[in-house]
């Protein structure tokens, strides 16, 4: 027992989260108690007691569990243990909970873990659904259903789709640029495991007195800094999940820019690569400022700063700003993995080049230099000056242009090509170009200043960020989930269970979000848990069809679970692709590599009669010595 | 590397008629319908003309894409069994600027478009009413400071015809002030004055809503929006005896002292 409370494990984190929030609390009550003031603040934003412990249970949770331990020893001079492999790879399926610095273990961790949220998150949409299935208050009160839309958007956002890239990333991105492991191996597990702890603040905010946080996802001031204590669980639960995110960007970084095989040019990187390159120049210059407006909350309602009590002198309107500033880009954080991802999978099912390449990599950065340049068109009628709004609605419409590229450099490389449909991911992938389609146009329109007075804050925009965030991001986490499944369990999946999922999802994303459009522009404003009688026929469809939309995710859970312990094994490369992860075994050997791969030329070269995108193995020519850097100086 | 041909092996001239076909369908459908609700200001039909405008050159966009996608899952899909390649096609540079350059100056009109509507709508027109409105959880009330800023709560009354200039003081949190039927929509910021600018000219009954989360009341928060030819309304506003209670008189004072470009070009 003494053993097992010694080595860094599940037992020595529960102990460490006890102890660190045990000393949290006690610190609160000691220094009330010396300031002769009563020991338990219960005021409706107060609660230190509570607050501080919830900062500091977490962070014991990962040094019991073993994230800091190399640092620390390392840090007081004590002898390091230098990690000697044997946990890499997974042998059942409890090696996934433990703290394990293997890019492909963190990968599924990633996978598996945000998916848990998005079940999570999509539940508590059908229970939205049903609240607005018919006019009036039926199943959940007004101030429960404030609640469960912001705790689902902020699920869904925070802890599955802007995470959940980064783990299919974590796994495959290694693999394609031909590199043993991510560069930072021990900070990829720490951001790995600070995940499920933001998750949980969300879900844990339930319990507060008052109930969770429901100022919305977006957490305006001063609705937020007056919430109840739900509320402090939302600004500590993003600190993590920004933490993680942040933390990952710049590993993802390092191991683009000093990684790659030799001969991988920043030409030669499959789009996937030049993706998760842009989207980690994003996180890691916008997200410190979601970080920095929820800690000013935070401070407003336990320290009393006000940054954002308009009565004492704070300005209201700088709260939006700043969290506009982290969140626009944020959209892009959840969009441009997507575009990696489709542009691997078309390319590959249709057996051709990727169309014009080089202008889809300037794309790409045209979108992260442009995206830091449109937060404003959050706030055309929020009473920010009036003349910001004509600067921030050009740059808004401009960067239509460099997400049409890629649109029609898709549609490009179906032509002449030869177009397999038989696997989902395909699927996916094509209905992905229509729906965003439709969600690109109705943002070109929410970014002409005089409609967007009209339907700003209305179910227009409900269904806008749906169009994209579902019927983008999410298909597109589809895409990339059924196309690498074959190489991340060594199994494939069933196609025609997969097919079932697509139609349900495609028809149910349709039936459910299309409709929204129209009740918005016609005066439902959004965020409300009742509405007036004339949309009632409308919302019941959409709940309908929102239902189906959520059953139907049971066949992919049920696919996936079963594929994965049953499934047919799978080749090392079923779809006959080219780029470097499917040259390797399903699943790959734990080091990845025997060699380090040579890259000899571009990762899309289909139809050329001997064009080869990597050599796997020394053929007598001259590799240069690879250093294994598994161990990393992470 | 066959890039020159490839125009030559397309119905280019098919496409590009099925798409126009294509676009004058979806838009004659999507504009007949009435997608907005009724106008009731002169800033409405200006809205969604821009609106329809934007549906049309959205079919197009919208139409060249299905077009694009079903003629080439239609034409180029692997025959069951056939293991090879497509053409190694990497690109057409002319074809590539085109796609740059053509949404570009479509983006660039709509903006253009979009700042004339804007200004034309904003357009703050010396002989106004102006009405102050004061929001709070979860209630609208409504002042006429040309009238000794007599006040009235959940109701609000506005002559026909004449540019309204409202001053908006949230006493709370954020609320968001929204007639449907004029298509004009402003924040109420606590801390300063925001300010829109409506000319109702239809008579008639409408509705106020809050579209700003603000709040478990947030669903209810409404007000009746009468507007009626000026003598009645004056009428009315004489029949108004309770004066603006004290605070949010102070709100009034202190917003105006906080924020002094309140009034700022293009109406705030």
């Amino acid at each position: 027992m003494v053993d097992a409370i010694k080595r860094p494990g599940w037992y020595r984190a529960i102990l460490g989260a006890i102890a660190f929030g045990a000393f949290g609390f006690g610190l609160v009550i000691a220094l009330r108690a010396i300031s002769g003031l009563p020991l338990y603040q219960t005021e409706q934003t107060g609660y230190p007691h509570v607050v501080v412990p919830a900062i500091l249970a977490p962070l014991g949770f990962l040094a019991g569990f073993g994230c800091f331990d190399y640092w620390l020893r390392w840090a007081v001079g004590a002898p390091t243990i230098p990690d000697d492999h044997s946990q890499h790879g997974a042998k059942s399926w409890k090696d996934y909970f433990r703290f394990n610095t293997d890019h492909k273990v963190i990968g599924i961790q990633y996978v598996c873990t945000t998916f848990f949220f998005f079940f999570v998150g999509g539940l508590m949409a059908m229970l939205i659904r049903a609240e607005l299935a018919q006019p009036g208050t039926q199943i959940v009160d007004a101030a429960t259903y404030n609640s469960l839309f912001s705790t689902h958007a902020v699920l869904m956002i925070f802890v599955f789709v802007i995470p959940v890239f980064a783990g299919l990333a974590n796994y495959v991105l290694p693999l394609m640029i031909g590199a043993p492991d991510m560069a930072f191996p021990r900070l990829n597990a720490l951001s790995f495991w600070m995940l499920p702890l933001a998750g949980l603040l969300f879900i844990g905010s339930f319990l507060c007195p008052g109930g969770a946080f429901d100022a919305g996802w977006t957490g305006y001031a001063p609705l937020s800094t007056g919430a109840p204590l739900g509320q402090s669980f939302f600004n500590l639960g993003v600190q993590f999940a920004g933490a993680s995110s942040i933390a990952t960007a710049l590993n993802f970084l390092v191991t683009i820019i000093t990684m790659r095989a030799p001969g991988m040019t920043f030409w030669r990187m499959p789009l996937l690569v030049w993706a998760n390159l842009s989207t980690s120049l994003l996180v890691v210059a916008a997200t410190p400022f979601i970080a920095g407006v929820q800690f000013m909350v935070l401070f407003d309602r336990i320290l009393h700063t006000n940054f954002f009590d308009f009565a004492a002198g704070g300005d209201v309107i700088s709260y939006q700003h700043i969290f506009w500033f982290y969140s626009h880009p944020a959209v892009y954080i959840m969009m441009l993995p997507g575009f990696g991802i489709i542009s691997e999978v078309i390319s590959t099912h249709a057996r051709k080049p990727i169309f014009g390449y080089r202008l889809m990599a300037l794309a790409l950065i045209g979108i992260v230099v442009l995206s830091y340049s449109v937060w404003a068109h959050h706030m055309f009628v929020a009473g920010m000056f009036s003349w910001l709004r004509v600067p921030m609605m050009i740059t808004t419409l401009l960067i239509a242009v460099p997400t049409g590229i890629k649109i029609f450099s898709w549609l490009g490389t179906l032509y002449f090509g030869k177009i397999h449909t038989y696997s989902t991911a395909m699927l996916f992938a094509l209905a992905f170009i229509v729906t965003f389609t439709i969600g690109g146009i109705s943002g070109v329109m929410l970014g002409m200043v005089p409609i967007d007075i009209h339907v700003s804050d209305t179910y227009f925009i409900v269904a806008h960020i749906h169009f994209v965030l579902f019927g983008g991001s999410v298909f597109t986490i589809f895409a990339g989930v059924y196309h690498w499944f074959p190489k991340m369990t060594g199994r494939m999946y069933d196609e025609k269970l997969g097919r079932i999922h697509f139609w349900g999802t495609l028809i149910g994303t349709w039936g459910t979000f299309l409709p929204m459009h129209w009740i918005g522009m016609d005066g439902m404003p959004r965020r409300v848990a009742d509405y007036a009688e004339q949309f009632g026929n409308w919302n019941l469809l959409i709940s309908c069809f929102a239902f189906m939309l959520g059953a139907i995710q049971l066949v992919f859970l049920y696919n996936m679970i079963v594929s994965w312990k049953y499934g047919p094994r799978a080749d090392a490369n079923p779809w006959r692709a080219n780029s470097i992860e499917w040259q390797v075994s399903s699943p790959p050997p734990i080091f990845n590599f025997d060699e380090i791969p040579r890259v000899v030329g571009g990762p899309y070269e289909y139809g050329i009669p001997g064009a080869k995108h990597a050599i796997m193995t020394s053929d007598g020519a001259e590799v240069p010595a690879a250093e294994p850097s598994v161990v990393g100086t992470g | 590397m066959p890039a020159a041909p490839m125009y030559g092996r397309l119905p280019i001239v098919k496409m590009l008629l099925t798409t126009i076909a294509l676009t004058v369908v979806i838009s004659a459908v999507m504009v007949s319908i009435d997608w907005n609700g009724q106008e009731a200001s002169t800033a409405a039909p200006k809205i969604d003309d821009l609106l329809n405008v934007m549906i049309v050159l959205s079919s197009f966009v919208f139409s060249l894409v299905m077009v694009m996608l079903f003629y080439a899952l239609y034409k180029f899909r692997a025959k069951p069994g056939d293991e090879s390649d497509g053409e190694p096609i990497h690109g057409n540079t002319r074809l590539e600027i085109a796609w740059t350059l053509i949404p570009t100056i479509i983006v660039l009109f709509g903006a253009g478009y979009s700042w004339k509507v804007l200004n034309e709508i904003e357009k703050p027109n010396k002989d106004h009413v102006t009405v102050d409105v004061f929001s709070q959880q979860y209630a609208w009330s409504f002042a006429f400071p040309g009238k000794g800023y007599v006040w009235k709560e959940g109701e609000l009354h506005v002559p026909v015809d004449r540019q309204i200039q409202f001053k908006m003081h949230a006493q709370d949190v954020i609320h968001s002030f929204w007639v449907p039927e004029w298509r004009i929509k402003k924040d109420n910021v606590p801390g300063i004055t925001t300010t829109a600018i409506v000319t109702p000219d239809r008579v008639g009954t409408y509705q106020l809503v809050c579209t700003e989360l603000c709040g478990f009341g947030h669903a209810t928060m409404r007000a009746k929006v009468v507007v009626e030819p000026e003598a009645k309304w004056k009428k009315w506003v004489q029949g108004l005896t309770e004066k603006t209670p004290q605070p949010l008189m102070e709100s009034v004072v202190h917003d105006a002292q906080s924020n002094p470009t309140a009034l700022g070009a293009g109406g705030a």
